[in-house]
């Protein structure tokens, strides 16, 4: 027994000057439409809350949002028609109050979206005075409020939205986060737009523009109002990696360095790492709140304290961005790597869903044999692409082994830069060029190895009316 | 005290005989059809004898078209949805599912079937129909899983059909002799109205073809008759006392139960005589009857019976003890039975000799004599030209079903012996299509 207590580690983070007790916040949403709700999630153990957007007063529709469910699984995407908080400005101000004052230290930030300048001077200063400990400006919202010129109209125009941030920054006392819509083909863009105004930060992505699906009886796209839909804005755990792309984009680009609040898809404390880990400093939660409550962060900050210890990281910023050296160019990977598929056949369950994955969707690198269900890997053939691994159902069942000495390093950039590169078709460095190939006429007939339903059975190679009789 | 307590209405029967595999609703069947893997040359469809595409089924039922999968299923198999419940899938299908192999629970295949049926014999939907009328006829003789499968294929195929049934009600030993917790006679009947509307074909029941003239008149009459006559009432064991009041067959026994429900009573203390899957049904469905002590005797030891383990557990499951190494030598009592005589035998090199010496008395008041049922060689003795095997199993081709007279053919029970529903709804479809090729020359 040693009498070194286990040292926990600090969960709490200065986000660009604000402070909140660990880097999980609700984002702006319904679940912080109101003091009540904050209060309970703040009592729930949630570091910080993005209050629901303030700014111009809006009427929302009724049936606002619409799910994608993959097979069991419900919301594994989520889309609203939504607008920004519906309730009076004065409501919410002496909310944020009375919030603050049971709350300290905990981070309530003010969302906004108003138009022309005194607005914003006037709803800026107005939440100051209620106590709020920063702002984020939503330019992201994709629908309702774009077509008013407000929301990602702003936030796809960084020259709009570089003004706008210089308007907000007149007044500005506390922190200001710019929130970015990822409907744009450069998220850096309006992250650069943001800097150049003088914001303290960015948060994003916002939702993504979409149609959930298409009701198949009614012919209208959810959700559904009266019989007609409109596009909405796609967010939950399906969104995770388009967020999390974007994330590194801003992390790694030279010009952006603001930090940055990462949104979408974090549902529990590993989507969380992968957003810090990708250079995010504080998260921000709604889909996983919506359909949960607010209890899932009890398994999130002890999932995140867990990681810590695990690692030894006393703080957040000991990982904050630590993946990102290892996010390169293509051009920057080495060639000289290789991976091939290994079925451990102790483990397999004979589905053979790897063999017609390789088959159909790979590299023909996976073959049958007589007496058994287990496949081989023709190890000639295979690329090292992974597809098997990803496909078979049974954990660690297919690895994909290293296969190369480990000795060489070559990239393609070096290969342009050497003119080693191939530069033709029929080039004999070109990568596709001694791949093995099975001749086209050889896949007639293959479908019919499965077993011919529907009709009678089909006995050993028996036609469908039999011959004799 | 007795597991179950002795029904008196027919709630209490429903309760005492609770479905086995009891219908999924919406959301158990999307749930159970998420975790199917789509296997590659699905090891599941092997193990069908009716060959159902189960994987594309279960698909099917996980994107919302139940219906698409109801008819992928009859494509295969005309009794979906009986087999569906009463299948012994541990041994076929669900047994072959990969999931085994992973120590998880296999996908619940059974259930998803039933489920996909029961919603187009619920609707009513009309999947199949008659063929274009080709001129010629066939006969069906019985009105069993056999009998009513050769029907729908030979209608599908264009023949006008007639099936002549000896009893009441059609689908045969479905609902005159599986255990009432596998299946209700309504899910029976419902699928065979279901499968009559679709088709067209004419069943006349109380219709037993008995004698030489009746098979004369058919044999003029038509141009092919499918024999799909099942076995017949259980073997007599030929033992002094079997006469005795409250010695009774199984499968007479299980007719009764099915068409009566809790209004056939069982003793107090009930022994059945045998090891199979009949011997197990008769001592489950006894417990669940109401009797305090239900003893099962076998000749030989545990591990030699034929029935499948899950049914021995499912008896074991309700109260059932079992007895084995024991032989019965006489019925007991006076008038009444009053219990069995047994010899207590053993197993030598696969050979069973009596103890000398060994005998005692089990005393009871009811004995169920589950061991094995006749065939019916008399009736078929009636067929000029028609073989039987050794064991008194029609002779007929692999393939195409047809008798040594070339104008019969058979499926099911009466041609393989006795096995399960699915076996004679495969073969039927089978054979009707070799009586198809057979008439196409
Ligand atoms: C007690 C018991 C429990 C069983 N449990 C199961 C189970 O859980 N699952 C399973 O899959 N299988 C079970 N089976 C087996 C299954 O019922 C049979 O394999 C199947 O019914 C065979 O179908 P068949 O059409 O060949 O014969 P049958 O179902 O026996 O049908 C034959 C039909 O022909 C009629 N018939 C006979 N002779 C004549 C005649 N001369 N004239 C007119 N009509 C005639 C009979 O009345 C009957 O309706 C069980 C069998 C028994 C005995
Ligand atoms: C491995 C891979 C390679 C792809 N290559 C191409 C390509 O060469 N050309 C192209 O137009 N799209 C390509 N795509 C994109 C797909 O055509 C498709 O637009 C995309 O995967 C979305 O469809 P899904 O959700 O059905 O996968 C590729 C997709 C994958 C997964
Ligand atoms: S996918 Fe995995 S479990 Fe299935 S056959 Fe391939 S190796 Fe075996
Ligand atoms: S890694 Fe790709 S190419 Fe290799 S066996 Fe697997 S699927 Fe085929
Ligand atoms: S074996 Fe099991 S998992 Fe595979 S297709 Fe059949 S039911 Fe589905």
């Amino acid at each position: 027994m040693t009498d070194k207590k286990i040292k926990m580690p600090d969960l709490s983070i200065n986000f660009a000057g604000i402070k909140s007790p660990n880097p999980f916040w609700l984002a702006s949403a319904p679940p912080t439409n109101s003091g009540y709700q904050i209060m309970k999630a703040f009592d729930a153990g949630w570091g910080g809350a993005v209050w629901k957007t303030l700014g111009v007063p809006v009427v929302n529709v009724s049936s606002r949002y619409g799910g994608v469910n993959y097979r069991d699984k419900r919301l594994v995407g989520f889309n609203n028609i939504e607008l920004i908080s519906d309730r009076p400005l004065a409501d919410n101000l002496r909310e944020i109050e009375e919030v603050k004052k049971r709350f300290p230290n905990h981070a309530v930030i003010a969302s906004l979206m108003v138009q022309t300048r005194q607005e914003w001077h006037d709803i800026v200063r107005q939440s100051q005075d209620a106590g709020a400990d920063g702002f984020e400006l939503n330019f992201g919202c994709p629908h309702g409020m774009c077509e008013r010129g407000m929301g990602s109209a702003v936030g796809q125009e960084p020259k709009v939205l570089q003004m706008i941030v210089e308007w907000v920054m007149e007044v500005a006392t506390k922190p200001v986060i710019v929130k970015l819509t990822p409907n744009i083909s450069d998220i850096t863009e309006p992250a650069m737009a943001a800097r150049r105004g003088g914001a303290d930060a960015i948060s994003l992505i916002n939702t993504i523009q979409s149609i959930v699906g298409v009701d198949l009886d009614k012919f209208a796209p959810y959700p559904i109002v009266d019989g007609k839909g409109t596009n909405g804005g796609y967010c939950g755990p399906a969104v995770k990696p388009i967020a999390l792309n974007m994330v590194k984009n801003c992390a790694q680009h030279p010009d952006v360095r603001l930090p940055i609040s990462g949104i979408g898809g974090i549902e529990n404390w590993r989507d969380a790492v992968e957003h810090i880990l990708l250079g995010a400093s504080s998260v921000q939660v709604c889909t996983a709140a919506m359909h949960f409550g607010f209890g899932i962060i009890r398994e999130m900050t002890s999932g995140l304290e867990q990681y810590m210890v695990d690692k030894g990281f006393n703080t957040i910023y000991d990982f904050v961005g630590k993946a990102l050296p290892n996010v390169l160019h293509w051009e920057d990977l080495n060639m000289k790597y290789k991976v091939t598929a290994n079925i451990h056949e102790d483990k397999c369950i004979g589905c053979q869903l790897c063999y017609t994955a390789c088959e159909d969707g790979a590299h023909q690198a996976i073959k049958l044999n007589a007496g058994t269900r287990v496949p081989e890997i023709i190890e000639e053939n295979c690329v090292g692409c992974n597809l098997c691994s990803l496909v078979c159902p049974v954990e660690d069942c297919i690895t994909m082994d290293r296969t190369d000495d480990g000795t060489e390093h070559l990239t393609w950039k070096q290969r342009t830069e050497a003119g080693t590169a191939p530069t033709e078709f029929n080039d004999e460095r070109a990568g596709g060029r001694h791949h093995w190939v099975p001749e086209p006429a050889a896949a007639l007939g293959k479908e019919r190895h499965k077993t011919l339903p529907g009709k009678a059975r089909i006995l050993n190679g028996e036609t469908e009316v039999p011959a004799t009789a | 005290m007795a597991e179950y307590s002795t029904p008196t209405t027919e709630q209490e029967f429903q309760l005492n005989f609770a479905q086995l595999k009891p219908h999924m609703n919406r959301t158990e069947a999307l749930y159970e059809s998420s975790r199917c893997l789509f296997c590659f040359d699905a090891p599941c469809i092997k193990a069908c004898p009716s060959g159902i595409d189960i994987p594309q089924f279960i698909r099917q039922i996980n994107s919302g078209n139940d219906t698409g999968a109801a008819r992928t299923i009859y494509e295969a198999n005309y009794f979906g949805n009986a087999c569906g419940k009463v299948c012994p899938t541990e041994v076929l299908c669900e047994g072959a599912c990969v999931y085994n192999l992973q120590d998880v629970k296999p996908i619940e295949i059974g259930r998803l079937q039933s489920y996909a049926t029961t919603k187009v014999i619920e609707s009513g939907k009309k999947l199949f129909g008659p063929g274009a009328p080709n001129g010629k006829s066939v006969a069906v003789i019985g009105a069993g899983p056999s009998g009513i499968s050769a029907a729908c294929e030979l209608r599908a195929l264009g023949y006008e059909v007639d099936v002549f049934e000896a009893k009441a009600q059609p689908s045969g030993l479905t609902v005159y002799g599986v255990a009432p917790y596998k299946i209700t006679n309504e899910e029976t009947l419902a699928e065979m109205a279901y499968l009559q509307a679709q088709f067209g074909y004419n069943v006349h029941f109380n219709s037993p073809i008995n004698s030489r003239e009746e098979l004369a008149e058919l044999e003029s009459k038509y141009d092919a008759i499918f024999l799909g006559i099942g076995l017949g009432k259980t073997n007599d064991l030929g033992l002094p006392g079997e006469d005795k009041i409250n010695c009774t067959g199984a499968v007479e026994f299980i007719a009764e139960l099915r068409q009566h429900h809790h209004q056939v009573a069982v003793g107090q203390k009930v022994i059945v005589l045998g090891g199979g899957n009949t011997a197990m049904d008769a001592a489950s469905e006894s417990a669940r009857l109401g009797a305090e002590n239900v003893v099962l005797a076998y000749r030989r030891g545990k591990e030699e019976m034929g029935a499948y383990d899950f049914e021995y557990d499912l008896a074991k499951g309700v109260g059932v003890k079992g007895l084995f190494n024991v032989a019965p030598v006489e019925i007991m009592g006076n008038g009444y039975v009053a219990g069995v005589k047994f010899i207590r035998t053993e197993t030598k090199e696969g050979k069973v000799s009596e103890i000398a010496g060994s005998e005692f008395v089990e005393p009871c008041d009811m004995v169920i004599k589950a061991t094995g049922q006749a065939k019916q060689t008399n009736f078929l003795s009636l067929i000029p030209g028609l073989k039987v095997d050794g064991k008194g199993r029609i002779v007929a081709d692999a393939h195409t079903g047809q008798t040594t007279n070339p104008q019969y053919f058979a499926s099911g029970d009466a041609w393989n012996g006795g096995a399960e529903v699915v076996n004679a709804a495969a073969e039927a479809k089978l054979t009707a299509r070799g009586i198809h090729a057979y008439l196409s020359k």
